[in-house]
């Protein structure tokens, strides 16, 4: 079974294991989702699952959307989002239902997500520099980035030095998080650490690949 | 805001401890694994504060070691290792957060009990 589902992030929390051991718990609302598209190396030169999640009203859809989830044989609900995963083996068709138990627990995932904004942010924050002293005779160096390269030769600056600038917002993927808990009653999906994005993100949950 | 699909997934609460609060003379019976073996250990002080909320709570317990040291553990509220809490006595104290404590030995350190 193809092992992938989009999410929405629900929080954390601690549960115990067998041992009494206490550990950091990641909940995610997993699925259910459609299959809404299958990506075929003849037709569009790579192999992917389109996968649909979140039912909503059909008015909040433009008619595009709906038209794409309900063509020919395809009935699938309104989904308001709709995401690819890569797939070697294709075993899923257009219109079949993926819940939260493609996924076992002690199994390892990946999880992608959108990190939380930070705005514009030095580069302090941005990138770990240390700053300057705070002490001996120093003013406004505190937090200040330092040297971003030499003097006349080469004269600029190079590309890609970093310094300050947007933070966070960014597609972020934590790798290889165990499976502590999976509940298909309420889709639930349970994930040992923390995961990108604030509350309420969407993230993809995918096979892990470094496993 | 909490989402209740958090709260039931939490593990239920200990039934073996009961009611704590700052000031209350403890004695903590833990569990421990030594090996294939488990045994039940015995850290037995004041409650310096309670922290927390909901799974994350935790209590943190103070005793006077050999040699006038003090020794601080901090317990999970919820965690199935603890076999049981008993309050030996309940005493008086106006604060959460008992620090104060920390500064004072002997005879200074001692807590008046609580009736009710």
């Amino acid at each position: 079974m193809l092992k992938g589902l989009i999410g929405k992030k629900i929080g954390m929390t601690q549960i115990f294991d067998e041992d009494g051991v206490a550990i950091p718990v990641t909940l995610i609302e997993a699925g259910p989702c459609y299959v809404t598209q299958v990506r075929t190396p003849e037709k569009d030169g790579y192999q992917a699952v389109q996968l649909g999640f979140g039912e909503t009203k059909p008015k909040r859809l433009t008619g595009g959307q709906l038209g794409h989830l309900k063509r020919g044989s395809l009935s699938l609900p309104p989904l308001r989002y709709l995401r690819e995963i890569r797939a070697k083996n294709i075993d899923v068709a257009e219109g079949d239902k993926v819940t939260v138990e493609v996924f076992s627990v002690g199994e390892r995932v990946d999880v992608v997500g959108t990190s939380k904004g930070k705005g514009f942010a030095g580069a302090v924050k941005r990138h770990g520099f240390r700053g300057g002293p705070k002490t001996h005779g120093q003013s406004d160096r505190l937090r200040a980035p330092g040297s971003r390269g030499a003097g006349t030769t080469p004269g600029r600056v190079y590309k890609g030095s970093r310094g300050a600038g947007h933070m966070g917002n960014d597609r972020v993927t934590a790798q290889n998080l165990k499976v502590v808990l999976v509940d298909a009653e309420r889709n639930l999906l349970g994930v040992r650490g923390a995961i990108p994005g604030a509350r309420g993100g969407l993230v993809v949950i995918k096979e892990a690949r470094k496993a | 805001m909490m989402s209740d699909l958090i709260k039931s997934i939490e593990p239920a609460v200990n039934p073996n401890i009961p009611d704590l609060h700052p000031g209350d003379t403890v004695s903590v019976h833990v569990k421990i694994r030594e090996g294939n073996r488990e045994r039940i250990q015995e850290f037995k002080g004041i409650v310096l504060y309670m922290h927390g909320n909901g799974a994350n709570s935790t209590f943190t317990v103070r005793r006077m070691a050999s040699n006038g040291i003090g020794v601080e553990r901090t317990f999970l509220l919820r965690s199935p290792r603890i076999d049981k809490v008993v309050v030996e006595r309940h005493n008086v104290v106006r604060r959460a957060k008992l620090y104060y404590l920390r500064s004072r030995t002997g005879k200074a350190a001692r807590l008046k009990q609580k009736f009710n």
